[in-house]
C-alpha cells in the first residue's frame, strides 16, 4: 500500500519538478490540455516522459525479478545479463544495415535481439562444471555486454546521419519520449506483464528446485520458457524505446523481497510498482542535480545499481570459476 | 655420468628455448618497424621509403616534411608507444592475478583513468601533463578500490572481475555524463574518450608518455622473474624466495602508471591491454617472459588498427573501434573456453 503512495507522489514529483521551475497554476493548466507559455509546454513534455518512466521502470523492475526466480541467480538482470545491450545491439544492426524505420519493426527487432542473447548468454554461462552458476552467468552477461556495447560502437559509427544518437543507445535514458513513441509498444508490454504475471505460482515452485518442481508436477523447462519468454518481451519493448537501462532490474526485486518476501505471487506485482518509482525518483534525481542539463536515467541507475551489484558479489559465497 | 649427461639435457633444452624466444621477440620488432615504416611512407599518397628516411634524420624534404614528419610521425610514434604500454601493462595484471579476464580496461582500470582525464579536460580545463598525472593516480584508486571490494577471504578471480565490470560501468556513466557537460559535443573528441583514438596525435604529447614507459616500464620489467614466479601461484611464489605482497604493490603500481599515462594520451584504446598477453602466450609459449612480447604485439594491434581504421575501411574509424571489433569477438570465446575447462591463461 505504502509502495503505491510512493509512486503517487513520485508521479507527481515527475510531472512538477524539472529543469525548469514551473508555477502549480500553469501544471495543473498544462495536465488539463493547455500549452500556452514556456512553463505549460514545459510541463507537457513531462507528461509523455513520466508515462514512459513509469511503464519501462515497471517491465524492467518486473522482468528482473522474473530472471532471477527463473535462473534462480540473485545476480541476474536485463542489464547484466547482456539482454538490454543485445536487443540495442539489434535495432542498430537494424537501423543501419536494413533501413528500418517503423515502430513497430524496431520493437520486434529489439525483443528478437533480446532473445537471442538472452540464449547466447545462457548457453554460454551454463557451459562445464557445475551448470549455470550465478558467477559464471553474471560473468557471461557483462562479456557479453560489454562486447555488443563496442561493437554498437562499430556499427554506429560510419553512419553521420545516426551516430549523433550513438548515446542514446549505450545508455538508456527516458527524455524526448512522445505519445506517438509509446503507443506501438503498449500490446508488447501488455501481452508481457500479462505472462510474467500468470507465472507467479510456477516460479514459486521451480524457486523449490528443478527436481521438487518436477516432482509436484511441474514441467520446469516450460514453464521457465514461459516466464524468459514474457521477461524477454518485457526488455525488448522498453529498451526500443529507451535504449538500455541496467541494474535497475537487480536493485527492485531484492528491495521487494526485503519488504514483502519470496512468495513470487506478491514479489512480482510488487517489482513491477517499486521498478515503476525507482525509475520515476532516479529520472526526478536526473533532472534536479545536473540543472540547467539533464542526466540520462541510464547513468543514475547505473550509478545507484552498481554499487548494490558489488554489494551482492561481496555477500554471495562465490564458487570459483 | 647420467646426472650429468640429464644436466647437460637442461641446459641445452634451456639455450635452446632462450634462443627461440630472442628470435621470436626480434620477428616481433621486425614486424612493429615494418608497419612503422608502411605507415610513414603510404598513407593517402604514397611517399618513398627513401624520402621518409631523410624526413627522419631530420633533412628538410619539400612535400614529405609536412605528411611524414607532422602527420604520419607522431601518430605512429604514438601509436607504438601507446601499444606498448597497453600490452605491458595488460598482461602484467593477467599474469599476477592469473586470468585473462583481469585485464585493466576490463575491471575498470581503464575507464578510471579515462574518467580522470576527462575530467581534467573538460571541468577543469587542464592540459598536458597534469592530466597525465591525474588519470595515474585515479587508475591507482579504482585499482585499489577494486582490489579491497572484492578481497574477502582472500581475493576470488571472479569476484575481482566482477566488482571490476561493475565499477567500471559506473566510470563509464560517469565518463558519458562528463561529456555530455561538454560546451560543445564533439564526435570526435567523445570517440577518443569512449573507444580510445589517435586522432590530432602531436608529437609534444610523446615525450611524456615515452618518460612514463622508462619509469614505470622498468618497474615492471625489473620483476620479470617475479612475475613469472606468481604465475606458479602465490605459496610456490613465497616459497621461491618471492616477497609477493611488495611484488605485488610494484606491478600495480608500474603497470597502473602506464596504462594510465597512455589512456590520458590516446583514451582507452579498447581491448588492447586484454588482447595481447593471450595473443602473445599463443606465440611465445613457456619459452620466457610475456612482457616484452606482450608489449610489442599492443604496438602492433594499435598501429596496425590505426592503419586498417585510417584507410582500409570504406569509413574512417578510430583505432579503438578496430581494436574493439576484433577484442569483443574473442572476449566471448574466452569465457566459453574458461566455462567449458574451468581453467585460465
Amino acid at each position: 500500500m505504502g509502495l503505491i503512495v510512493l509512486l503517487g507522489v513520485l508521479l507527481v514529483l515527475s510531472v512538477t519538478v524539472g529543469t525548469r521551475e514551473v508555477a502549480w497554476p500553469d501544471i495543473i493548466a498544462a495536465l488539463s490540455g493547455g500549452v500556452d507559455g514556456i512553463g505549460q509546454a514545459a510541463v507537457a513534455v513531462r507528461i509523455p516522459r513520466t508515462v514512459l518512466a513509469l511503464l519501462a521502470g515497471g517491465a524492467l523492475g518486473l522482468a528482473g525479478a522474473i530472471m532471477q526466480g527463473v535462473t534462480r541467480n540473485p545476480l541476474a538482470d536485463p542489464g547484466i545479463l547482456g539482454v538490454n545491450m543485445g536487443a540495442s545491439l539489434a535495432v542498430v544492426v537494424g537501423v543501419a544495415w536494413f533501413g528500418i524505420t517503423s515502430a513497430e519493426a524496431y520493437i520486434w527487432t529489439a525483443i528478437l535481439g533480446a532473445g537471442a542473447s538472452a540464449v547466447f548468454v545462457y548457453t554460454i554461462g551454463s557451459l562445464g562444471r557445475g551448470g549455470a552458476t550465478p558467477l559464471k552467468l553474471a560473468l557471461a552477461g557483462a562479456a557479453t555486454s560489454v562486447a555488443f556495447a563496442s561493437m554498437v560502437i562499430a556499427v554506429v559509427l560510419p553512419r553521420a546521419d545516426i551516430a549523433g544518437g550513438i548515446r542514446s543507445w549505450q545508455i538508456g535514458g527516458v527524455g524526448g519520449a512522445t505519445f506517438e513513441r509509446i503507443v506501438p509498444v503498449l500490446p508488447f508490454l501488455a501481452v508481457g506483464f500479462m505472462i510474467c504475471f500468470l507465472s507467479a505460482r510456477k516460479l514459486n515452485s521451480l524457486a523449490l528446485g528443478d527436481d521438487l518442481a518436477a516432482g509436484l508436477g511441474e514441467r520446469v523447462a516450460v514453464a521457465r520458457a514461459i516466464a524468459s519468454l514474457g521477461a524477454i518481451l518485457l526488455c525488448g519493448a522498453t529498451t526500443a524505446i529507451c535504449g538500455p537501462i541496467g541494474f535497475l532490474g537487480l536493485v527492485v526485486p531484492h528491495l521487494c523481497r526485503l519488504l514483502i518476501g519470496v512468495d513470487h505471487r506478491w514479489l512480482l506485482p510488487f517489482s513491477a510498482i517499486g521498478g515503476s518509482c525507482l525509475l520515476l525518483a532516479a529520472d526526478v534525481v536526473g533532472r534536479i542535480v545536473a540543472r540547467p542539463a539533464e542526466l540520462d536515467v541510464g547513468i543514475v541507475t547505473a550509478l545507484i545499481g552498481a554499487p548494490f551489484f558489488i554489494w551482492i558479489v561481496r555477500r554471495q559465497r562465490v564458487r570459483e570459476l | 655420468m647420467t646426472v650429468l649427461s640429464s644436466l647437460d639435457l637442461i641446459v641445452e633444452s634451456r639455450r635452446r628455448r632462450g634462443r627461440k624466444y630472442l628470435v621470436l621477440v626480434g620477428l616481433l620488432l621486425l614486424m612493429v618497424i615494418a608497419i612503422f615504416m608502411l605507415t610513414l611512407s603510404v598513407g593517402q599518397s604514397v611517399t618513398p621509403p627513401g624520402e621518409v628516411l631523410r624526413v627522419l634524420l631530420g633533412e628538410n624534404v619539400p612535400g614529405a616534411s609536412f605528411t611524414v614528419g607532422q602527420l604520419r610521425l607522431p601518430r605512429a610514434l604514438l601509436a607504438i608507444l601507446a601499444g606498448l604500454s597497453f600490452g605491458l601493462g595488460g598482461v602484467a595484471f593477467q599474469i599476477m592475478l592469473r586470468n585473462p579476464l583481469a585485464s585493466p580496461d576490463i575491471i575498470g582500470i581503464s575507464s578510471g583513468a579515462s574518467a580522470a582525464a576527462v575530467f581534467a579536460i573538460i571541468i577543469l580545463s587542464m592540459k598536458g601533463t597534469s592530466v597525465s598525472v591525474l588519470a595515474v593516480a585515479a587508475g591507482l584508486g579504482v585499482a585499489l578500490l577494486v582490489y579491497g571490494l572484492s578481497s574477502k577471504n582472500g581475493v576470488a578471480g571472479t569476484r575481482l572481475i566482477l566488482v571490476g565490470i561493475a565499477v567500471s560501468a559506473m566510470l563509464e556513466s560517469v565518463i558519458a555524463y562528463i561529456l555530455s557537460q561538454a560546451p560543445a559535443w564533439n564526435l570526435q573528441e567523445a570517440m577518443r574518450w569512449l573507444t580510445g583514438s589517435l586522432n590530432g596525435a602531436q608529437l609534444g604529447q610523446a615525450l611524456p608518455l615515452l618518460l612514463a614507459l622508462i619509469v614505470f616500464g622498468g618497474l615492471l620489467l625489473g620483476r620479470t622473474r617475479d612475475l613469472e614466479a606468481l604465475r606458479l601461484g602465490d605459496d610456490t611464489a613465497a616459497a621461491l624466495g618471492v616477497k609477493v605482497a611488495t611484488t605485488r604493490i610494484a606491478i600495480i603500481v608500474g603497470a597502473v602508471g602506464i596504462i594510465a599515462s597512455a589512456t590520458a594520451v590516446t583514451g582507452p584504446i579498447a581491448f588492447v591491454a586484454f588482447l595481447s598477453g593471450p595473443i602473445a602466450a599463443r606465440i611465445v609459449g613457456n619459452s620466457g617472459s610475456l612482457l616484452i612480447p606482450s608489449g610489442l604485439i599492443g604496438s602492433l594491434l594499435v598501429l596496425g588498427g590505426d592503419y586498417v581504421g585510417q584507410f582500409l575501411l570504406p569509413t574512417r574509424y578510430p583505432v579503438g573501434v578496430v581494436t574493439g571489433a576484433l577484442g569483443a569477438p574473442y572476449l566471448i570465446f574466452l569465457i566459453v573456453r574458461v566455462n567449458r575447462t574451468g581453467g585460465s591463461l
